[in-house]
C-alpha cells in the first residue's frame, strides 16, 4: 500500500486517476509470441475476442513503441538474453505479463534448455495461467492488469523520477 | 559511394518469422544472396523429456510440437505406438480420427492463410480466416474441452465418442467455411498486389524439391503428387474419395492455391466420414499400464505442414527408449535458402510464409 | 492399427543386389511387407546409400535418427546407432539402413547424395556428438555454439548440468 500518499494533494490524485485511465485503456502490447500461447494471443486480437475493445489492438513489433510486454510461450535459455534486451529497450512506464504456464514457471518442460519462468529475468506484473490460456483467460489477465494500473501512482514518479514504480 | 553486399539479421524477435526464428540474410542491394536460418530459440528438449515419460504421458506433449495442428501430432505419434505395440484401433475410432484430423487440417490452413496474408499486408484476411477458424475450434472445445492443444486423439483411438448432435454441429460448421473461403478468395486470388508478390516468387523445381526432402503443400505446389494419405494410407483414409491438389510452377502463389484447395478437400473427407461412421467403440481396450516389448517402428502421416513421422523404439518398459520425430517444417525450412536466392529481400517474408513452418515442430 | 503392408517383392531383389555389391558390409537384411531393413558395417554406408539412391531409385531421404545404446540390454557394443530412412517416390517403397558407430568414430556424410541430410546430420552431431565425414558445415543446430555436452546422450541429465535455470 502507498503509505503517506493518502495525504497527497487532491490535484495529484486526480492527475493520477486521469493518467492511469489513459494508460490502462491504451496499452500497446509488444507481443513476444514465442510458442503455442502466441496463437491464442493472436486469436484474442482477432475478430471474435476483439482485444480492440480494450484499446490493445495495436501490437507493436518494436519494443520501443510498446508498453506491455506479453511473454507468450516457452522461454529457452538461448532466447532469454534476447528477451531481457527487448525488455530493457522498452521505455517506461512498462508492464510485463507472463502468459501461459511456460512463461510462469517453465510449464511442462523441466529440461536442460528451458528457463523455468520468465520472472527470473524480468519483473512480471500479471501471471495468466493456462496451457495455453483461453482468450477469455488472457482478457481476464489484461483486465487484472488494468486494475493494477488503476491503483498505481504515476504522478509520484513524475515528481520524483528516482521513486520506484509503486504497485 | 559504392553499394556493396551486406548482412542483415532478421529475428529471433520479428513479427513475421512465425515464431522465434533467426534468419541471417546476405543481400546485395535488395537481392538475396543467401539465407541462413539459426534455430534453437524454442528448443525445449522434447525428445529427451519423452524418454522419462510413459507412452501415454508423451501424447499431450506432442500437441506442443506443431501447435497450430496439434491433433495431427497426436495422430502421428499414436499410430506409431499402436504399430509398435500391435494395438488394433476399431473402425469407428479410425473414422473419428479422420474427422478430427481433417478438421484440424482445415483450421491449420485457415490460420496459415491468415498469417500469410497478414505478413504480405492484407490484414483483413487474417480477421476473416481466424473468424472461420473459431468455428472449428468451437467443435474441438465441445468435443474435448481444448481449443488449441487439443489432445483429442489418444493411444488406441479417440478420447471420446462423436455423438449425433456433435456430428450435426460439425456439418453446420462445414456449411459456413466455404462462404468464408469465398471471401478470402475474392480478396486475394486475382488481386494484383497479391499476385505481384507471389507469382514467380520462391520457385523450386520438382526435382530439387524431392532432393531437399520437401513434403506437403510446398512439394505438391511443384507438381509432385506425393500425399501419404494416398501413398501409404493410414486410419482408413483409403475408404474416402478425395483429390490431391497440385500446383504447376512451384512458386508462392501455387502453394497458396494448393492449401486453399486442400481445405475444400478436407471438407469433402469429413462429410464422407460422418456419413459412413460405423458402429463400434471410439477407442480400443487399453491396459492400465502400457508396456511395449523391444522393437522399433517408423510411421508417417500427412500432417498439414507435410509428412510427419515418428520413430519409436521400445525397451520392454512403459517408457519409450527413444522417440525421434521427423519434422516436416524442419526439413522444408532447409530449402528456404534455395528458394530465396535471386529474389528481393522483401520476398523472404512471402517465401517463408509460404513454407508454413511452425517453430515448435522445428526446434522440438 | 498396424497396417498390413502388401508384400513388395522388388525389395527382395534390391536386397540381393545390395548384398552382392557390398558383400560382407551388409551384416543383416530383411524384407518385411513393404519395408526393407539392412544393417551395415560403417564402411558400407556410403556405397550402400549411393547404390540405393542411384540404382534402386530411393530418391528421398526421410529421416536420420540416432540412438544412444548406453542403456541397451547387453551393453558393450558400439555406443551409437544411426538409422537412415529412405523412400522411393513414386511407389511408396521404404528402406531402413542402420549403422553402428562408436564414440569418436565418424560416419560418411549423406549430404553429397541427399541435400536433406544436411540439418539432420547437424542435429545428430548436436544431440549425440556423432561426426559425419564430408559434411559441408558440421556444427550445432539447436544448442548455442558454446554449449558443452550432447543432451540426448543417456548420461546427460534431463535438467542439464548448469545447476538448473
Amino acid at each position: 500500500m502507498s503509505d503517506g500518499f493518502e495525504k497527497a494533494p487532491f490535484l495529484l490524485t486526480r492527475a493520477d486517476a486521469f493518467i492511469t485511465w489513459a494508460q490502462k485503456n491504451s496499452l500497446w502490447p509488444f507481443g513476444s509470441g514465442l510458442a503455442c500461447c502466441a496463437i491464442e494471443m493472436i486469436a484474442t486480437a482477432a475478430a471474435r475476442y476483439d482485444i480492440a475493445r480494450f484499446g490493445m489492438e495495436l501490437f507493436r513489433a518494436s519494443p520501443r513503441q510498446a508498453d506491455l510486454f506479453i511473454v507468450a510461450g516457452t522461454v529457452t535459455l538461448k532466447m532469454a538474453p534476447v528477451l531481457r534486451r527487448l525488455w530493457d529497450q522498452m521505455p517506461d512506464p512498462k508492464w510485463a505479463m507472463a502468459m501461459g504456464n511456460c512463461a510462469i514457471g517453465g510449464g511442462p518442460f523441466p529440461t536442460y534448455s528451458v528457463l523455468q519462468g520468465v520472472d527470473r529475468i524480468i519483473p512480471v506484473d500479471v501471471y495468466v495461467a493456462g496451457c495455453p490460456p483461453t482468450p477469455q483467460g488472457l482478457i481476464h489477465g489484461l483486465m487484472t492488469l488494468q486494475e493494477k494500473i488503476a491503483r498505481s501512482h504515476p504522478t509520484k514518479e513524475i515528481l520524483d523520477p528516482d521513486a520506484r514504480r509503486q504497485s | 559511394m559504392e553499394l556493396r553486399e551486406y548482412d542483415l539479421n532478421m529475428g529471433p524477435q520479428h513479427p513475421s518469422t512465425h515464431g522465434v526464428l533467426r534468419l541471417k540474410l546476405a543481400v546485395d542491394n535488395e537481392v538475396v544472396l543467401g539465407v541462413e536460418p539459426v534455430l534453437g530459440y524454442l528448443h525445449r528438449g522434447m525428445e529427451k523429456l519423452w524418454e522419462s515419460l510413459t507412452f501415454t504421458q508423451v501424447v499431450p506433449l506432442t500437441d506442443r510440437l506443431d501447435y497450430i495442428a496439434s491433433l495431427s501430432n497426436n495422430l502421428g505419434y499414436c499410430l506409431a505406438v499402436e504399430k509398435l505395440a500391435g494395438i488394433e484401433v476399431p473402425k469407428r475410432a479410425r473414422y473419428i480420427r479422420v474427422v478430427l484430423a481433417e478438421l484440424q487440417r482445415l483450421a491449420s490452413h485457415l490460420a496459415w492463410v491468415g498469417f500469410m496474408a497478414n505478413d504480405i499486408g492484407a490484414m483483413s484476411v487474417l480477421l476473416y480466416a481466424f473468424e472461420a477458424r473459431e468455428h472449428v475450434l468451437d467443435i474441438f472445445e465441445e468435443y474435448c474441452g481444448a481449443r488449441l492443444t487439443v489432445h483429442g486423439i489418444r493411444i488406441g483411438g479417440a478420447v471420446r465418442d462423436l455423438d449425433a448432435p456433435l456430428a450435426s454441429r460439425i456439418r453446420a460448421v462445414l456449411e459456413k467455411i466455404p462462404e468464408r473461403l469465398e471471401d478470402v478468395r475474392a480478396l486475394l486470388d486475382e488481386n494484383r498486389i497479391w499476385k505481384e508478390r507471389t507469382v514467380g516468387v520462391g520457385r523450386i523445381s520438382a526435382a530439387d524439391a524431392i532432393d531437399y526432402g520437401l513434403t506437403g503443400p510446398p512439394l505438391r505446389a511443384s507438381g509432385v503428387a506425393w500425399d501419404m494419405r494416398k501413398d501409404l494410407p493410414y486410419s482408413s483414409y483409403d475408404d474416402f474419395d478425395f483429390d490431391v491438389p497440385l500446383g504447376a510452377n512451384g512458386d508462392v502463389y501455387d502453394r497458396y492455391l494448393v492449401r486453399l484447395e486442400e481445405i475444400c478437400q478436407s471438407i469433402r473427407i469429413v462429410r464422407q466420414a460422418l456419413e459412413g461412421l460405423p458402429e463400434g467403440d471410439p477407442r480400443a481396450k487399453m491396459p492400465r499400464v502400457l508396456k511395449i516389448a523391444p522393437g522399433e517402428v517408423f510411421h508417417t502421416i500427412e500432417a498439414p505442414k507435410g509428412v510427419l513421422g515418428f520413430t519409436v523404439r521400445s525397451n520392454g518398459s512403459d517408457k519409450p527408449e527413444r522417440v525421434k520425430m521427423k519434422s516436416p517444417s524442419f526439413i522444408n525450412l532447409q530449402a528456404l535458402d534455395h528458394m530465396c536466392r535471386g529474389n528481393l529481400f522483401s520476398d523472404v517474408i512471402g517465401i517463408l510464409g509460404s513454407l508454413d513452418i511452425v517453430l515448435g515442430e522445428i526446434d522440438k | 492399427m498396424p497396417e498390413d503392408r502388401a508384400d513388395r517383392p522388388e525389395l527382395r531383389k534390391i536386397l540381393a543386389a545390395l548384398a552382392g555389391r557390398l558383400g560382407g558390409a551388409v551384416l543383416a537384411g530383411v524384407v518385411d511387407g513393404g519395408e526393407l531393413s539392412v544393417r551395415l558395417a560403417k564402411d558400407g554406408l556410403a556405397p550402400a546409400l549411393r547404390f540405393l539412391k542411384e540404382e534402386a531409385g530411393f530418391n528421398a531421404l526421410e529421416d536420420i535418427a540416432a540412438f544412444d545404446n548406453l542403456d541397451a540390454a547387453g551393453g558393450g557394443g558400439p555406443r551409437f546407432t544411426v538409422v537412415y530412412r529412405l523412400y522411393r517416390f513414386p511407389g511408396a517403397l521404404r528402406t531402413r539402413v542402420a549403422v553402428d558407430v562408436g564414440e569418436g568414430e565418424r560416419l560418411a556424410s549423406a549430404v553429397p547424395l541427399y541435400r536433406s541430410a544436411d540439418w539432420a546430420e547437424r542435429e545428430a552431431f548436436d544431440m549425440f556428438g556423432i561426426r559425419f565425414e564430408g559434411h559441408p558445415d558440421l556444427r550445432r543446430i539447436y544448442m548455442p555454439d558454446d554449449f558443452e555436452g550432447h543432451p540426448l546422450r543417456k548420461d546427460f541429465p534431463l535438467a542439464g548440468r548448469t545447476g538448473g535455470a
